[in-house]
Formats: C-alpha cells, structure tokens, sequence
C-alpha cells in the first residue's frame, strides 16, 4: 500500500458503540431534565440554584467528553486526553494567575481609600 | 468610500523617510522589471506562491526574516546614531515622533518578522524530513500561514509612508494606545498587521502539533524522535496554546478604538493594567516560542560536529518540557512595578529563578556532547559556542533581574534592553543563522560559502558585545530606555561605543549576503552529491540534496534515535521496489485569501467600510470555494519515482 501525506488517521481512533452513544444521550437527556428542574419546580432553595446547575452542566461536560468525544485512558486515545488536561492546566492558570495579579493590584494601587493629605502626609 | 485615507497620509515632509520610499520603489520597479524580461512571473507562481511543499514554503519563511531583517536593522542603526548625536543640548537628527515610531517598529519587526519567520522557516524545511513524513498534516494551511504573515509584514512596510506607525513600544500599552493619546491610524496598522500575522502563526503551530504528533514514521515513538522535533513540538505547542490570548487581548483594543468601548480605558470600569496582565501571558510564553527551535538546532549542530551522539537526550526532553510548562507562570517579572505586591512579585520572581534550571541543564548537555568529541568548527559550530558564551551571560543578567527588588532600580533601563538583546541575538538570531548555513545544502543542493560565514559569525559576536556592554553599563548609570535625547554628558561616549557595536553587527549581515551571492555563484564547485555533507545523524542526511519534493522514496522504517548514523555503521542499504507517491496539490487559495484578508486589514485601518466588507465576504467565499474543491492530489508515479532517485544514485557513484 502506498503512504498518503496526509495519512492523519493512521492509527485509527476508537469510536463508540450504538450502546453508548445511546446511553449518553440518556445520561444528557436526564442531566438537562435535572437542571430544568432545579429552576423550574421549586424544590431546591433559591441560593442554591445556581450551584446546582452549575454542577449539573460540568457532569453532562464530562459524560460528552467521555461517552461522545471518547476521551479516557485507552492508549489511541491517550495523546488527546493528555492535551486536553494540558488545555485545562494552562486555562487554569491563566485565569487564576490574572485573577490574583490583578486583585492585589487593584487593592494596591487604589488609591480612593487614601485622601490626598493623609498621603503628602506620609501616613 | 476612502475612509479617513487622503494625500495628507502620505509624509511628504519627511525627507528620511521619502528618500527611503523613492530608494524602496526604484528597488521594487528593477525586480518587477528583471521578472519580466526573463519571464519569470510563471515560474513564480507556480513554483513558489501555490506551491505547498514544505520545503518551499520554509524557504520563503527565510526570504521574509531576511529581509525584513534589514528593516529591522535599519531602524536599530537610525536609534543608535541619534542617541549617539544627541546629548546635552543636541536634539539628533530624528523628531521625537518619529523615533518613536522607529523603536517600535523595530520591536515589532524583529520579534513577529524576522525571529517568527525564521524559526517557522526552520521548522518547515527540517521537521518533516526528520520524521519522514513526505510533507506536513495539512499542506494547504500551511501556504495560507506563510501567506498571512507575509501580509501582515507588508502592512508594517506601508504604515511607513501611508500614515504612520504606533509609536507606543512594541507592546502597545494603554491608555497610550488609546484613541485619546494615539489618534493617528499607527496603533490600528499595529493591531491589524499583528492579528493577520498572529493568525498565521497559529494556523502554523495547529499544523505542526499535527503533523509531530501523527506523521511520524513508523517505528518513531516520541522518545526516538530527534531532539529538534521535541523543541519543535513543545513551541508549537506553545503557540497553539498562547496566541489566542494576543488575539484576544488585541481584538479589546481594536474594539476600544473602533467601537467605543473602555476594556483598558480608566472610564466606565475599565482597567489599563489588565492589558498589560494579558500581554504578557502571551509574551512570555512567545520568547521560548522563539529561542527553544534555536536549542534543537545547537542539539543538532553539537552532536554532529562533535562526532557524537547528544548527551543526555532524555534530559533535553524532560528539560525542554519544563520550560514549555514553567514559561507559563513566570509573566509577571515584566511588570514586577506595577504594584501587585510583595506577594505576587515573589511568587514569579521565584518561578522565574527557576526556569533557569532547566536551561542550565541544556548548556552543560551541550558541553558534555563536546567533551572529548572530534570537533569541527564549521560555522554553524562557532554559532553554537558563540551562542554558548553568549547566552550564559544574557541568562545570569536574566536571573538578576526576576529579583524584585533588583528590578525596582533597573526597570524600563537600558540594562533590561542590554538583558533582553542578549538572550534574543544570543539565542535565537545565532541559532537560526546556525540552522541556515546547517540546512542550506539539504535545501538547495550546494553548502554556503564557509568564509564568509566565518566572518559573519566573527561580525555578530565582536558587534554584538560592543554594542551591548555599554547598555549595561548605561543601565546602571540610570538611563531608561527610548530615550530621544538626553542631559547627561557623560553618557554620549557609551553610547558612540554602542554605535560602532551596531555597525560592525551591520557588516555582519552584510557579509551573510555575501555569503549568499558568493555561494550561488559558486554553486558548482560546493554542490553536495551525497546528501550528507556533514558526516550528520538524522534521517534527512539520508536523503540526497536537494531532497526530492515527494522527501522519501520510501516511508523509512525507524528502529534508532539516531536512525541515519545507526544506517552508516551497519551499512544498511534499502533496496525496495518503487511505488505510487501521492502528493498534494498546489493551490493558490491560500494566496488568494491572504490577499483579500491584506485589503481586509487595509481598509480597517482606514476605515474603509465597503472595501472592508467586501474583502471580508472575498475571504470567507474563497475559503469556502476552496473547502468544496476536491481536486486536491495526485499520485507521482513509480517510474517517475525511480528516475529521481536513480540519478541521485548515478551522481553518487560517479562522485565517489
């Protein structure tokens, strides 16, 4: 067999079965019904709605990324999984890093809770 | 219609830059010209522009560096004359909005234009052939990448004499560029000329993390892939990872300017120091971008004319992966003054201390690969121990500085400027010029004329140290960086040291086209029949020079990190059948879109509504023309196969 250039999916990625991408449709299904809920019926105190759906959404992101987009631990697929925990990393970083420089920048360098005289003042 | 573009654009009363204008336009009628008489417009476009072989396009990655290299150097030699002149009451030669300009530009230019095109072009021409691919995953975006930055570099070139350009240093903090303080359209030819080029840059890092991680050659698992793969890999992975963030940072400045908006303004909640946060995620980041290809190219350049395999090529990796991870946490010693704190300012101080582990790591690698090894000293090995020497001390002036308290007295001094030229030509100017008199041969098919490459070497080195020590020096001495002139007396001799530096780093780049020009024409005598004219060790000195543009004959079977010395020693010979090559196809699309996004970005600066919509709706119709196009490859038949390679095999015996 001749080699193509763009041979790109030499080694073939897993796919799914009918079972599992049906089981997570369901899974997605009641997780969206969850978070409906939560607004919608009343049962769940007003603070605590958003937290809620908040992890309901992560859930369902994770049942996507391992039932549909077949990210996990089998080694075709390792390479895909070890840049997308890198892609969380550096996006945490990121954030959290700007989060915290620019807090303590912000209480650093406002000066509204300093009057002009107590600062020629020294104080 | 024309938006805000009139005559008045153009600066007829600036005789500096109209003088260059009339020179840059007489220079561009004798080119168009000589492609006329020898009608070389075809060959052009069919050979180089819609051509999408990596090799071609790595080499049109050098053409760009090169000469916009020379732009680059022209503003650097323009500062160093004017600070030179103006002292105590003398003003120089260049107004101050001017100068401006010119630093900036300079900054831009050297680090998007040169130092960018040049790694890519390393990257292009070096990695397939050293994973035996035939050409990267996708061939089509990678021409589009070039064509993009090549635009964007254009419309840094125009902003000199159709409006002008930012003048607010390389990074283009605000408020200062801000519609208030920057009103001309110099900020917007900035912001517009650096998201073209930011988006071929990352169309380029996509490819190649594509192409490392799924094109390798059979038998090449990532721990037998040579080491300048791996630092490959790593800063592709880096840009991939930081470029949407000066997208993004630059889109809230254009959004700030154009739309009204406050992301950095002090009005309506807006904060200037979140800029300069977000600029420098991506720059930090975008330096080891730059330098760590140049590592993978000392790795290649030491082992080879040391006649020995490289030391500790698992600690290159574990090394080159540290910084890749370190780098990001490090950003805030740009601004350790901006006030976050003690804190903040210890945690990246701390950080950036330690990046220097892993770097260490590779310098004593590099002189244990040396250690009791045959050394040779072509050119590319002096870049390399120039680089050696070099380096080690941009990267102590480094550590120095991610001190806090150190960096409170020397911030924004010429010290930092000294610091940051020390590891940049140190580093990545010397590894690419190393990577080119390294790779030229397996290219063009002739090595590059030993000579003057010396004396190249010899120009940078001796210039480069003379023009810098005095920043140092001057650092000290408590002046700040881009400085239009000054009071001190006392300063004016460092300065006119600094002068003679600049220009003896000139004669260096002269004598590199000299190089050139001497080379081509001695091509003859200096052409390599064999294909491996340094005794070299990884699979693309398999192959002869110029390496055929389907690269392998056949997908070579890997059994060895050093796969072609391990073929030497055991005298191995392939004797294979030939079979049906398939290639991809040139195209002009990427041409083409990079063209409509050009006039794109031209009309935005100029607010040229309608030109700018229509060029837009050109782009995405192009694109989507393209993606409908099937006809995208071919197969090279195997008769045409073993006719290439058996006259390589001739030449060779005949040679021998």
């Amino acid at each position: 067999m001749a080699h193509s250039p763009t041979r790109i999916a030499h080694r073939e990625a897993a796919h799914g079965t009918f079972t599992s991408y049906l089981a997570g449709f369901g899974i997605c299904l009641v997780l969206t019904g969850l978070s409906f809920g939560a607004v919608m019926s009343g049962m769940i105190p007003h603070d605590r709605i958003f937290p809620t759906i908040v992890g309901l959404a992560v859930a369902q992101l994770l049942v996507q990324l391992i039932l549909f987009l077949h990210l996990g631990t089998a080694p075709e697929q390792r390479n895909n999984t070890v840049i997308f925990v890198l892609t969380g990393m550096l996006i945490a970083i990121i954030v959290a890093g700007s989060l915290w420089v620019m807090h303590n920048a912000n209480t650093n360098m406002m000066p509204t809770h300093m009057s002009i005289e107590r600062a020629r003042a020294k104080d | 219609m024309l938006g805000k573009l009139s005559l008045d654009a153009i600066p007829l009363h600036e005789p500096i830059i109209m003088g260059t204008g009339v020179v840059v336009a007489l220079g561009g009628l004798v080119v168009l010209a000589l492609l006329t008489r020898y009608r070389l417009w075809g060959y052009l476009w069919k050979e180089w522009i819609t051509s999408v072989d990596h090799k071609k396009i790595g080499v049109m990655y050098f053409i760009l560096g090169l000469v916009m290299l020379l732009r680059g150097f022209a503003d650097a030699i323009m500062m160093r004359t004017q600070q030179a002149m103006a002292a105590g009451g003398a003003e120089g030669y260049l107004p101050p909005h001017h100068y401006d300009q010119i630093f900036t530009a300079h900054g831009v230019i050297m680090i998007f234009f040169v130092a960018t095109p040049f790694i890519l072009g390393l990257m292009n021409v070096v990695v397939p052939l050293q994973l035996g691919a035939r050409d990267v995953a996708f061939p089509f975006v990678n021409s589009l990448g070039f064509w993009l930055s090549a635009m964007g570099a254009i419309l840094v070139m125009i902003s000199m004499w159709v409006g002008d350009f930012a003048a607010t240093g390389w990074v283009a903090y605000p408020p200062l560029s801000e519609l208030g303080y920057s009103p001309t359209t110099g900020v917007d030819y900035f912001i517009w000329s650096l998201q073209i080029s930011g988006l071929g840059t990352t169309l380029a890092g996509v490819n190649f993390v594509a192409t490392i991680f799924k094109m390798r050659a059979p038998g090449m698992n990532l721990m037998k892939m040579p080491v300048f793969c791996w630092t490959a890999l790593i800063t592709n992975i880096l840009i991939v990872a930081i470029f949407p963030v000066l997208t993004a940072t630059l889109a809230m400045l254009a959004a700030d300017r154009y739309l009204g908006m406050h992301f950095f303004t002090n009005e309506l909640g807006g904060n200037a120091m979140m800029y300069i946060n977000l600029i420098w995620i991506w720059g930090h980041p975008e330096v080891y971008v730059l330098i760590l290809p140049c590592f993978g190219v000392y790795s290649e350049v030491i082992a080879t004319f040391s006649g020995k395999p490289l030391f500790g090529y698992k600690s290159m990796v574990y090394a080159t992966s540290s910084i890749g991870v370190l780098s990001f946490m490090v950003w805030l010693h740009h601004f350790f003054t901006m006030g976050s704190g003690a804190n903040v300012n210890a945690f990246f101080g701390i950080m950036t201390t330690i990046i220097s582990i892993p770097t260490g790591v590779k310098l004593f690698n590099w002189l244990f690969t040396m250690y009791r090894g045959r050394i040779r000293f072509h050119s590319a090995t002096l870049w390399t121990i120039g680089f050696m020497v070099t380096f080690a001390v941009g990267g102590m002036t480094g550590v120095l500085l991610a001190v806090p308290g150190a960096d409170f007295v020397l911030h924004n001094s010429l010290f930092l400027v000294a610091h940051f030229h020390n590891v940049i030509i140190g580093g990545v100017v010397y590894g690419c010029l190393a990577g080119m008199s390294f790779w030229f041969p397996k290219v063009f098919g002739f090595t590059l004329n030993e000579f003057w490459g010396k004396v190249s070497f010899w120009c940078w080195l001796i210039g480069y140290w003379l023009a810098f020590t005095p920043l140092y020096v001057l650092g000290f001495m408590g002046m700040t960086r881009r400085m239009n002139h000054y009071d001190m007396p006392e300063w004016q001799p460092w300065l006119q040291v600094a002068l003679v530096g600049a220009i003896i780093v000139g004669l260096g780049i002269l004598a590199i086209l000299i190089q050139l020009y001497v080379s081509i024409r001695d091509r003859e005598q200096n052409r390599d029949v064999t294909g491996d004219p340094w005794d070299a060790r990884s699979l693309e000195w398999s192959r002869p020079s110029p390496v055929p543009f389907y690269n392998f004959a056949h997908v070579p079977e890997i059994t060895s990190l050093e796969q072609h010395w391990e073929n030497k020693e055991k005298g191995r010979v392939e004797v294979r059948r030939y079979e049906d090559i398939h290639m991809p196809k040139n195209t002009g699309a990427g041409f083409l879109i990079s063209v409509w996004s050009f006039i794109l970005c031209f009309a935005l600066v100029w607010h040229m509504w309608l030109i700018a919509g229509a060029s837009l709706v050109a782009t995405i119709i192009t694109f989507i023309l393209r993606t409908y196009d099937r006809d995208t490859d071919y197969w090279v038949p195997a008769d045409e196969v073993a006719r290439i390679e058996g006259a390589w095999h001739a030449s060779m015996k005949e040679a021998a």
